[in-house]
Parts: structure tokens; C-alpha cells; sequence
């Protein structure tokens, strides 16, 4: 039956898709790239009140987020290589990590920047127009900056949360054999599965001309022969993406906690 | 189920161990970097950072990202971007700082 059985499945472009997000991925860092390249330029004109300004920042708050968005790196890249070795389970708990230390780097946000606002210093305020250009300079930068990056933590937050249902949900995959493709030989027959023993373990219905296809769906996790990494492509991806978010925030925590 | 051997594994899946040596690398460079901000080195300070900061950003992208089991496509990309950024910031400061 299957010389003349085809399978229904829909196609999947790995290697396309893959090359689809390193491009958004390069838009991501000309983006913040162009933020850098201004910051460094003002950097360059107030050296001293870039001086000053950092120093008001809370170093060892950064040093943590910068722990915690490194370690869910690691539970990231954890999760695609379990799913490389068909470990669902372990994939699982990874991403969910990587989502907890996400939301855990944003709650240190929201103290940092309560912190700051409550000391006056937001865009704009009277407290920071008081003080030299240069300062009112950093601060712009550091909220906008850090502000953007954070967004994109959200995001990406957002993202894994919905790999982790897909990964929960995947996969579940469906080979369909159709009729006119080799269904008319086996027309009257009766289905059955036999085992290497020759004992028949399940016995199906008659197959008559009422029967349009036959579907086999399957879930591959028990059944490594049936897995496919293109299947977790979109995870993957998501992956490249909360990675690159992790590169940003390694250039933004020297040049905004550690220069004093 | 025939047609569905176009087996998309370039390459065998990397076992767990080597995310880790990742991972413990890139807190060793964040301790040296946080440490070295510490001892004043003056303008060389930031240079230093940069540095550092390269060293982990080429790190996370080579392992972490995968780029080391991807063909010469995606390493080009990465390095036109590379380049792309030091055009537009070393072409900036030719003009900003020789006015």
C-alpha cells in the first residue's frame, strides 16, 4: 500500500524561516544600534555628566539582572537542545524558567525605575532639568534605551508563553491516504494489524467504496522515529530572538552601570 | 510516510554540557568586567567594558545561537551586519570628533 500512498503533510520551510528571523534579528540590533551610536556620541561631548549621572545607578541591580537574563539564556538553549533529544518534558520546565527569569528581570525594572522616579529623575523632571545637559542626556537615553529593551523582554516573554502550549500541544501529525492513490486495491478488504508474531492485534471495518481516505494521526513524542526538528522551528526562532534580546542587554549594562 | 525523509539535522543535537560552559563562561566574563569597572582605569575603562561586552555578545551568538553549526549564509549575514554598524558609528565619529 505504500508504493502508491501519499502523505499529507503540510511543508515546512526550516531553512527559510531561519533566515527570516536573522534578518528581523539584524533590524533589531541597526535599531538599537542607532541608539548606541547616540549615546556614544553625547558620551564622547559629556564624558563628566555621564560620569555623574551613572554613578546614581544602582550597579549591583544591574549585575543581577544581567545574572538572571544570562542564566535564562542557558535555560533557553536547554529547552531547544531537550527537544532536539525528544525530551518534551525537560523543554518544558526550561521555557517556563526562561519566562519566570523574564519576569523576574522586569520586577527589578519596576524597582529601578520606581526607585528613580521617586528620587524625581524621569524625563523631563524638574529635579533632572536642574542639573547640567549632559545628565538630562544620560537619563534620556537610559530610560528610553533600557525602556525599549524591556519592551522587548515583554515580548519575548509573550512569545515563549505561547511555544511552551505549542510545545505542549505538538505534535500531533496526520498521514492521510487517499483515495484513487492506492485505496481502490484494498476496496472489500478488512483492516487489520498484525504483529511480527502473525497475530492480528486490531481488526478494523470492511472498506467499501463509501470510504474516501484513510487517516493516520499520530503523536510523535512517544515515538522518536516519527520526530522532526523542522516541527520546532517556530521555538527555535523564538529562541534566536530572546537571545539577541540577552546580547543587547550586555552592551547596555557596562555602558550604563559600570561606567562611573 | 515516504517522502518525509528529508531529515533537516545538519547536524547531531549538542548535549547539555556545552550550555553550560557557556553559561559559565559568560558569568566569569561578567564578574571580570564588573571587577575591572571597579579599579578605575580611567578612559581605558571603557574599552575594557566594550571588550568584554564583544567577547560575551560573540559568545552568546556563536553557541548559544547556533551560528557554530550553520553554514556560511547566516555567518555572512551576522558579519555584514557587523560591519554595517562600525561604518555607521566609525563614519559618525569622523565627523564628530574633527569638528
Amino acid at each position: 500500500m505504500s508504493g502508491h500512498s501519499i502523505a499529507l503533510t503540510a511543508h515546512k520551510d526550516y531553512r527559510g524561516s531561519k533566515i527570516g528571523i536573522w534578518l528581523f534579528l539584524i533590524t533589531e540590533i541597526t535599531l538599537f544600534g542607532g541608539m548606541f551610536l547616540l549615546y556614544s556620541i553625547y558620551r564622547s561631548e559629556y564624558a563628566q555628566d555621564f560620569h555623574h549621572a551613572a554613578a546614581e545607578l544602582n550597579t549591583l541591580v544591574g549585575t543581577i539582572n544581567t545574572l538572571i537574563l544570562l542564566t535564562s539564556s542557558l535555560t533557553m538553549a536547554l529547552s531547544i537542545a531537550a527537544v532536539h533529544h525528544g525530551n518534551r518534558k525537560l523543554s518544558l520546565w526550561m521555557l517556563a524558567i526562561t519566562v519566570l527569569c523574564g519576569a523576574g528581570f522586569m520586577v527589578n525594572k519596576y524597582f529601578e525605575w520606581g526607585a528613580k522616579f521617586h528620587h524625581g529623575i524621569y524625563p523631563g523632571s524638574e529635579y533632572l532639568l536642574a542639573h547640567p545637559k549632559g545628565e538630562v542626556l544620560f537619563y534620556g537615553l537610559y530610560f528610553v534605551m533600557t525602556g525599549i529593551h524591556g519592551i522587548h523582554v515583554l515580548v519575548g516573554m509573550v512569545l515563549l508563553t505561547v511555544m511552551f502550549l505549542k510545545v505542549m500541544k505538538q505534535p500531533n501529525a496526520k498521514v492521510s491516504f487517499v483515495a484513487g492513490h492506492g485505496l481502490g486495491e484494498i476496496e472489500g478488504c478488512r483492516m487489520a494489524f498484525v504483529d511480527a508474531g502473525g497475530k492480528v492485534v486490531w481488526k478494523g471495518d470492511e472498506v467499501d467504496g463509501s470510504i474516501e481516505r484513510i487517516d493516520v494521526k499520530t503523536k510523535y513524542w512517544p515515538v522518536k522515529k516519527r520526530f522532526h526538528v523542522a516541527d520546532f522551528n517556530q521555538l527555535e526562532n523564538s529562541g534566536l530572538y530572546w537571545h539577541i534580546v540577552d546580547i543587547i542587554w550586555i552592551f547596555l549594562f557596562p555602558l550604563f552601570y559600570l561606567i562611573t | 510516510m515516504s517522502d518525509h525523509e528529508h531529515e533537516e539535522h545538519a547536524h547531531e543535537p549538542a548535549g547539555y554540557g556545552i550550555y553550560f560552559l557557556t553559561w559559565f563562561s559568560l558569568l566569569v566574563l561578567t564578574a571580570i568586567t564588573v571587577t575591572a569597572a571597579g579599579m578605575h582605569f580611567g578612559s581605558l575603562s571603557v574599552v575594557v567594558a566594550l571588550f568584554i561586552a564583544l567577547v560575551k555578545a560573540s559568545i552568546v551568538l556563536w553557541l548559544f545561537m547556533h551560528l557554530k553549526y550553520e553554514d556560511t549564509l547566516f555567518h555572512r549575514l551576522v558579519w555584514i551586519m557587523i560591519l554595517a554598524m562600525v561604518i555607521f558609528i566609525g563614519m559618525t565619529f569622523t565627523d564628530t570628533l574633527f569638528r
